[in-house]
């Protein structure tokens, strides 16, 4: 019914299309997803090309724009781009009739920012744009979304963007979706549908989310949720890559962009919800969405991407009975057990007695007798031999498991590492023919720091690319010290486990490799990132209002002095400090970052005492923090020659008048003042 | 020829993708494809019929391959196959100066071909078949002292032109070309113009006060039951929804538009509402050759009621969805799994379908069957565009339109 609804929508859509343009419908595909959480596959393979239900992730995507009825896709690439654009070349994708791709490279983007921002640059897009990653999974129709975001948009210029949403309920244990992400808070207007407040890493732990207060009396009403998932699809117009090429974004995620455009009321940009009831669509971004969206794929859910339609140049499969799908041409001997949701490649050859159920097996595999396989995902040419165990592990092209080798729950094996005989992996780990990298997060250098005692080599590995390049021209060697690692003949190197559950994920906000190291830092520290953000609006918030309302309202240079020094102040006090020794620090690093931009506001002298005033308030009113720090920091400014001594003593003196409850500070700053007129007498 | 290929190519994507659905489309966009490919197939001087037959055998084979589900494209791909060997037939012996059959059935059965000028063999031969449809038997009988040089001379119409071209040995070239091109244009007449001819006998079997019970959607039943109301039959509906893609509330709309009394149902009551039904008439997605249908799904069950009920089960399919296979035959793909979605909100469910339990598998499944079979003992009629049939005749139609050898369509490199 919802379906038949929207497709009925959907041709009143289209009709309307044409009537306001033909502008093809494009779509901006990042192959990146500027993440690790696929090391160490990903060191090896760009997580677009790894095979889902052996087929690439991003066919799945390519196909659903395709039946979507996106004509040029612009496929971003970064990490690796070599493969993707080679896949690409060799693929179906290009030279389709009424399908474009067209790739754009890049070496240094380390964000989806910095990819939108040179996006932005080539000038490509015209019109409307769908932004997708390229590991997303979705069989929607865009028609009705399209349709309600050009309607959107035509009453109102400011609605930019349309996320769809999709319901699905966090798991009440874990505070996690089911596709392994954080439990996300939304806030939305039931009636307009716009998105208010978006919150996805809350402190599930307190219980609590806050939200402003602004949110109620704006809006007559706000549901909030819990319990939608972010396809991580967006429907955007043109002026969203604009607002990248600020150069302060530099933005991990899609997520930051929200909260970016959320808090920046200012520009008065709105996004929008487009709930999606029928269809399917999410994206993988960790090993437990890649296991639930295999299984979604298996259950049918994608239809029509699955694996018995070809919907690109797969192999013929056919499903038979219980949700097996099976290749035309495999050997499967006759006491080989099969059981249900199992997909099996073509080419595979399977010996006697094996057990397989709920596993997603490639093409060109071998696997011996008694072997059992679990909610596995063995992908092509392994080889598997007698006896083995498999538990819901990730087998990467090339593996070699010898007989009798065991693999744990989680095990990630990437390509073509050898297990030893009899060896059992222990659960949770990933083993990788490259060391591991060491990590600056102080916690997990801890853990590796236990798991690597004996291998002296890994220490001097440095976190760049480069430098891993060279490890593996050196693997020769290091494999023959690392053969025990993986058992014996075997071939690898076991990563230190960063995290407990294997299938909750590590923590997130690492980069790619290949990404530029200082802005490393600050993404990675979640606290680094935030002050980040804030500065971000902060500054874009004060460098456009100036100047608008400025112009507009005719203020005078020293509101604007006013208001930007309490941004300024209120920063330095959200920074997290101990004592007000370190709150001090704070002032002074933030007031050297942004001395220039507020020296601008201050031409004059009345200028100048406005700011001391505005700070006197401060301390009075909102910030008791800084009330014993106003001397100091009252020096500190002048210090830094923001504040000139006449503009201290000219509020010294006109200070002098008021009552007696108004001169705390003032005799406060009795010894600073003395001190400035002696100073100046000297002079 | 690359226009051709990819002209093929785009063809096999679609239906790949599921982009086109539906007998009644795939069998159209088949029919067309081969005839473009017909056209710009360039023939050897030798054994022309043969290489033609090979390349369309090629293409069948990919289309077939592309959608197993719509049985309609292997249709379509047999008929041409025929279609071709037909015409050689006629044309050889033509050639072979042989017989000149004053076609005797000519005379009575070219109704609607009257236009054509120059008829082509096949479409003499169908048009005469359709003419003396029930006695087949009989035809063939009739046949026999006729056809000395040839079984199949039965009927060759077009014999005074192909003796003319038989002398110029590059003009039969072209005229075998041109004959099938003419035939497969029959063909896709044939095919857009079956809802028509179905529904022209409506009036035949929906009576007065009747009360007629149809599931899901079917355009073909939609234009049968029409065609009886603008007879002015007077007769009530009852339309059951055919969950989940409810087609039937679709139907209804309809229906009601163009006047008729009808009730909609849901699937579930079919069997409390068959004792006051008349006759059950539904569409099919294929007809096997044992007489068998698929369906779309839930017409099992109501074949079965009716049945227990002793209610006439009346199944109306367009020519080109006979299909010349059986169900038992590994080849034929009987059913499709579609979404379970159309069941089921995703969303709601979701934590349902968590895989957390440690089996690895979720503990609720959704299946969702595109089709149903309907096994032949409980239709009681098949009404195509030539006619009433029984189930038991199938087999003997699907001689008429298919010729043994194109059962399997497989292209000659992989045999």
């Amino acid at each position: 019914m919802v379906a038949k609804k929207g497709n009925r929508g959907g041709v009143g859509g289209e009709d309307a299309e044409e009537e306001l343009t033909r502008v093809p419908l494009q779509a901006i595909l990042l192959a990146d997803s500027f993440a690790t959480l696929f090391r160490p596959i990903t060191l090896e393979r760009p997580k677009v090309l790894l095979p889902l239900v052996n087929a690439p992730m991003i066919d799945y995507t390519l196909a659903w724009l395709e039946s979507a009825g996106v004509e040029e896709v612009f496929v971003f690439c970064c990490a690796h781009s070599k493969q993707v654009i080679d896949y690409l070349e060799n693929s179906k994708w290009f030279g389709q009739p009424n399908f474009s791709v067209t790739t754009i490279e890049s070496y240094n983007a380390t964000s989806a920012g910095d990819a939108l921002r040179l996006i932005y640059e080539r000038h490509v897009i015209r019109g409307d744009f769908i932004l997708v990653t390229g590991d997303t999974v979705s069989n929607m129709s865009l028609t009705q979304a399209l349709k309600e975001h050009k309607e959107r948009r035509r009453k109102d210029s400011n609605a930019v963007m349309t996320m769809v949403i999709k319901q699905s309920k966090p798991s009440p244990i874990t505070r996690q979706s089911r596709l392994g992400t954080e439990e996300l808070f939304m806030a939305i207007d039931p009636n307009t549908k716009q998105l208010l407040y978006y919150e996805d890493k809350a402190d599930t732990l307190k219980g609590t989310v806050s939200l402003d207060k602004a949110l109620l009396i704006d809006n007559s009403s706000i549901s909030l949720h819990n319990d939608k998932q972010d396809c991580y699809i967006d429907i955007c117009c043109p002026e969203v890559l604009s607002l990248f090429t600020d150069n302060f974004l530099t933005i991990s995620t899609y997520v930051v962009t929200f909260q970016g455009l959320l808090v920046d009321d200012i520009m008065g940009y709105k996004i929008f919800t487009q709930e999606i009831h029928s269809s399917y669509a999410a994206r993988i971004d960790n090993y437990r969405s890649y296991d639930t969206v295999s299984k979604d794929i298996i259950q049918r859910w994608t239809y029509p991407l699955v694996p018995d339609v070809q919907f690109f140049g797969n192999c013929v499969t056919k499903l038979e009975r219980q949700g097996t799908y099976r290749a035309s041409d495999i050997g499967l001997s006759r006491s080989a057990k099969i059981g249900p949701f199992t997909v099996i490649g073509s080419g595979t050859t399977i010996g006697n007695y094996t057990e397989v159920s709920n596993s997603v097996i490639g093409e060109g595999c071998i696997i011996g007798s008694n072997v059992s396989i679990d909610g596995c995902y063995i992908w092509d040419k392994v080889t598997i031999e007698d006896g083995c165990k498999l538990k819901h592990a990730i087998v990467c092209d090339g593996v070699i498991m010898k007989s009798g080798a065991v693999l744990e729950a989680g095990v990630v094996l990437s390509f073509k590492v050898i297990i030893g005989q009899q060896f059992g992996v222990p659960a949770y780990s990933k083993v990788s023919l490259f060391q591991q990298p060491v990590k600056q997060d102080s916690d997990e250098e801890l853990e590796y720091a236990d798991n690597s005692s004996g291998n002296i080599e890994i220490a001097s590995i440095s976190n760049t690319p480069e430098k891993l390049e060279e490890d593996l021209t050196e693997l020769s060697d290091s494999q023959i010290q690392a053969a025990s690692e993986v058992g014996n003949g075997g071939a690898g190197f076991i990563w230190s486990i960063s995290n407990e559950d294997g299938n909750t994920l590590p923590p997130s906000g690492e980069l790619e490799p290949g990404s530029v190291n200082d802005s490393d830092e600050d993404v990675r520290d979640d606290f680094a990132h935030f002050e980040k953000e804030v500065e971000a609006t902060f500054l874009r918030a004060v460098t456009k209002t100036s100047k608008k309302t400025m112009l507009s309202y005719n203020l005078t240079s020293s509101d604007c002095a006013g208001a930007l020094f309490y941004g300024m102040m209120k920063l330095a006090l959200d920074t997290p400090h101990g004592s007000s020794g370190e709150l001090v620090k704070n002032v002074a690093s933030v007031i050297a970052k942004w001395k220039k931009l507020l020296k601008y506001y201050l031409p004059s002298l009345d200028e100048e005492i406005e700011v001391i005033l505005k700070f006197e308030e401060m301390c009075l009113e909102s910030t008791k923090e800084y009330s014993s720090l106003f001397v100091q920091v009252l020096h500190l400014l002048y210090d830094k020659d923001i504040l000139q001594e006449d503009a201290i003593l000219n509020w010294a003196s006109e200070k002098e008048e008021a009552d007696e409850s108004d001169k705390l500070f003032l005799k406060q700053a009795e010894k600073f003042i003395q001190w400035l007129n002696e100073a100046s007498e000297e002079e | 020829m690359p226009d051709v290929h990819s002209l093929v190519n785009e063809c096999v994507t679609k239906l790949k993708k599921r982009k086109v659905e539906g007998s009644k489309a795939t069998a159209k966009l088949t029919a067309e494809l081969l005839r473009s490919f017909i056209s710009q197939q360039r023939l050897p001087h030798s054994n022309q019929a043969g290489s033609l037959i090979d390349a369309v055998k090629a293409v069948g084979e990919k289309l077939i391959a592309a959608n197993p589900v719509e049985l309609a494209v292997g249709n379509v791909v047999r008929r041409v196959l025929h279609i071709i060997r037909e015409e050689d037939l006629s044309l050889t012996t033509a050639a072979v100066g042989g017989l000149s059959l004053a076609a005797e059935s000519d005379d009575e059965d070219d109704t609607e071909h009257d236009d054509h000028p120059v008829l082509s063999a096949t479409a003499v031969a169908a048009a005469a078949r359709n003419a003396l449809r029930p006695p087949s038997l009989q035809t063939l009988l009739e046949d026999i002292p006729h056809s000395v040089a040839a079984p199949h001379t039965s009927s060759s119409g077009g014999d005074s032109e192909g003796k003319s071209k038989s002398a110029d040995k590059n003009s039969v070239t072209r005229k075998l070309k041109h004959n099938v091109i003419e035939a497969v244009n029959e063909l896709i007449q044939e095919i857009s113009t079956c809802h028509e001819q179905i529904a022209e006998q409506a009036v035949e079997h929906i009576h007065h006060n009747e009360v007629i019970l149809t599931l899901g959607s079917s355009r073909t039943v939609m234009e049968f039951l029409c065609a009886a109301k603008e007879k002015k039959r007077s007769f009530r509906v009852f339309v059951a929804e055919g969950a989940p893609r409810y087609q039937g509330h679709a139907l209804a709309k309809e229906l009601a538009a163009r006047g008729l009394q009808t009730t909609v149902i849901t699937d579930s009551a079919v069997f409390a509402m068959i004792s006051r039904v008349n006759m059950v008439i539904v569409g099919a997605h294929a007809v096997m050759a044992n007489g068998g249908v698929i369906a779309p799904v839930g017409l099992n069950m109501v074949a079965l009621a009716a049945q227990r009920h002793a209610v006439p089960f009346v199944v109306l399919a367009g020519v080109h969805k006979l299909c010349p296979l059986y169900p038992h035959n590994p080849e034929v793909l009987l059913n499709e799994l579609k979404s379970p979605s159309e069941l089921l909100d995703f969303g709601e469910f979701s934590d349902c379908l968590d895989f957390g339990s440690g089996t690895g598998s979720p503990l609720l499944h959704v299946v969702n069957p595109a089709f149903d079979y309907v096994p032949p003992n409980l239709v009681s009629l098949f009404i195509t565009d030539t006619g009433g049939h029984n189930p038991s005749y199938m087999y003997r139609l699907i001689a008429d339109y298919y010729s043994a050898d194109d059962l399997v369509v497989r292209g000659k490199s992989t045999s």
